[in-house]
C-alpha cells in the first residue's frame, strides 16, 4: 500500500512537469494524485466495484483540488487534471482493444462499456465536487 | 490682442480634446488587446472555457467596460459593448501549460485589483506568450519514463518490468513531442507514438527482457493519454459551455482511439 502511495505520488508530479505545473505546487499535486489513487485503492480493498471507487476518488481528487485551489490561488485545473489521470481506465481499453483486434467483438464491447462507465464516473465524482463546493459557496457568505 | 488670445486659448482647448479623444481610443484599442491576448493565452494553454471568458469580461469590467466573449475552443470572438469593433481571434494550436495559465490569471487579478496599469499587463503577458514550456524537453521526457514506470506499478505491474516501462514511456512521449511539431493533423501523432510503444514492447519481449506485455503497453501508453482534455470538457459542460464541452470530449475521444488503434495495430502484428 505503501509503495503503491509513494508510486502514484511520483506518477501524478510527472505529469505536473508534463503539463508544466509551477514548480511550487508540483509537490501539492503529487499530493492530490495520492490521495485520489489511495482512496481507489482503499475503495478496492473494501470490495467496492471499479464504478463507485472510481466516482468517490475522483470526488475527492476535486474536492482536494478545490481547496487547494484556494489555498495556493491558482486555478483549478492545475490540480486536478494530474491527479484524475491514475484513474482513468486504461487497463479496461486495453483489453477491450486487444479483443477487437482478435475478432472477439462481443467480449470487446463489454470492456469498451466497462471503459466508458469508468470515465463517466470520472466525470461524474468532478461534477459532484463542483455542485457541492457551488453549494457551500452560495451559503458561506450569508 | 485680447482677440487673439481668446482664440488662441479656444485652438489650445480644440486640441486638448482632440488629443484627449485619440488618447481615449487608443486606451480602448489597448484594453481589446489586453484582454484578447488574455484570452489567447489562457486558450492556447488549454484553460477552460468558462475561465478564458470571465477573465476577458473582468478585465473589462476593470476598467469600466461591459464586455461580451464567447470562446470556443477553435476561437475567441469579443467585443466591448461601447465601441463598435468587435474582434476575433482564430486559435489553431493548443498545448497544455498549467503554468502559463497559472502566470496569465495573477496578471488578470493584479490588474482588476489595480496593481499594475494596462500597459504593464500587456507587456507581461507578451512576454507570458513568449516563453517556452518552463521545463527543458529532456525533463519532461524523463519525467513521462518516471511517471510510466510508476503506472506499471500502480496496475500492478512487476518490479522487473520497471525499466522496460522507463524506456517504452519515455521514448513514446518523445516521439509524440516531435510528431507534434511536425504534422498539423492532430492525431497522427499519438497513434504512431503508441505504434512506438507497441514495437518495442514486442521487441523487449522478443528478446527475454519484458514480463507482461500487456501492462509495459498501458502504462507506457499514460502519458498520451487525454486526462486533462477529459477534465476540462466536462468543467466546460458543467459550465454550460455545451459547444466547448462537447468538441473537445470528442477531441479526447479520437485521441484515445488514435492511442488504442496504435497499440492495437501492433497487436495484430502478433
Amino acid at each position: 500500500m505503501l509503495q503503491q502511495l509513494v508510486v502514484s505520488f511520483v506518477a501524478t508530479a510527472g505529469f505536473g512537469i508534463i503539463f508544466s505545473v509551477p514548480s511550487r505546487l508540483l509537490v501539492a499535486c503529487g499530493f492530490v494524485g495520492m490521495v485520489g489513487w489511495g482512496i481507489y485503492l482503499t475503495m478496492t480493498l473494501l470490495g467496492v466495484t471499479g464504478i463507485p471507487s472510481n466516482l468517490i476518488a475522483a470526488f475527492g481528487v476535486a474536492v482536494l483540488s478545490q481547496l487547494f485551489a484556494r489555498r495556493y490561488r491558482a486555478p483549478v485545473t492545475v490540480f486536478s487534471a494530474a491527479g484524475i489521470v491514475p484513474l482513468v481506465p486504461g487497463g479496461q481499453s486495453f483489453d477491450a482493444m486487444r479483443l477487437f483486434v482478435q475478432n472477439d467483438y462481443n467480449l470487446a464491447i463489454q470492456y469498451a462499456a466497462k471503459a466508458f462507465l469508468l470515465a463517466g464516473a470520472i466525470a461524474m465524482g468532478l461534477i459532484l465536487s463542483e455542485v457541492v463546493y457551488e453549494m457551500i459557496r452560495k451559503r458561506g457568505p450569508m | 490682442m485680447q482677440g487673439e488670445e481668446s482664440t488662441g486659448g479656444a485652438f489650445d482647448d480644440g486640441i486638448g480634446e482632440a488629443q484627449d479623444k485619440v488618447s481615449g481610443a487608443c486606451a480602448e484599442t489597448r484594453l481589446l488587446d489586453v484582454c484578447l491576448l488574455a484570452g489567447k493565452v489562457m486558450l492556447q494553454n488549454g484553460a477552460e472555457t468558462f475561465r478564458v471568458e470571465d477573465t476577458m469580461v473582468r478585465i473589462a469590467q476593470a476598467s469600466g467596460e461591459k464586455a461580451q466573449s464567447f470562446v470556443t475552443p477553435t476561437g475567441i470572438i469579443f467585443s466591448v459593448e461601447s465601441m463598435d469593433t468587435t474582434r476575433v481571434i482564430r486559435v489553431r494550436e493548443r498545448r497544455i501549460d498549467l503554468g502559463k495559465i497559472t502566470r496569465a490569471n495573477d496578471i488578470s487579478r493584479n490588474f482588476c485589483n489595480g496593481q499594475i496599469s494596462l500597459q504593464t499587463a500587456y507587456n507581461q503577458l507578451s512576454e507570458v506568450e513568449r516563453t517556452g514550456h518552463s521545463y527543458p524537453f529532456v525533463l519532461q521526457v524523463v519525467s513521462a519514463a518516471v511517471a510510466s514506470g510508476c503506472f506499471l506499478i500502480m496496475f500492478k505491474g512487476v518490479w522487473s518490468d520497471f525499466l522496460n516501462a522507463l524506456v517504452c514511456g519515455g521514448i513514446g512521449f518523445a516521439v509524440s513531442f516531435f510528431l507534434h511539431r511536425f504534422t498539423r493533423v492532430k492525431f497522427i501523432a499519438e497513434f504512431c507514438a503508441a505504434l512506438t510503444v507497441g514495437l518495442i514492447t514486442i521487441l523487449l519481449m522478443k528478446i527475454g527482457l519484458g514480463h507482461m506485455a500487456d501492462k509495459i503497453e498501458i502504462a507506457s501508453v499514460m502519458p498520451l493519454v487525454p486526462g486533462m482534455l477529459i477534465a476540462s470538457a466536462v468543467r466546460d459542460l458543467m459550465a454550460g459551455d455545451l459547444v466547448s464541452g462537447t468538441t473537445k470530449g470528442i477531441e479526447a475521444l479520437l485521441t484515445a482511439f488514435a492511442i488504442g488503434g496504435g497499440i492495437a495495430a501492433t497487436l495484430a502484428l502478433l
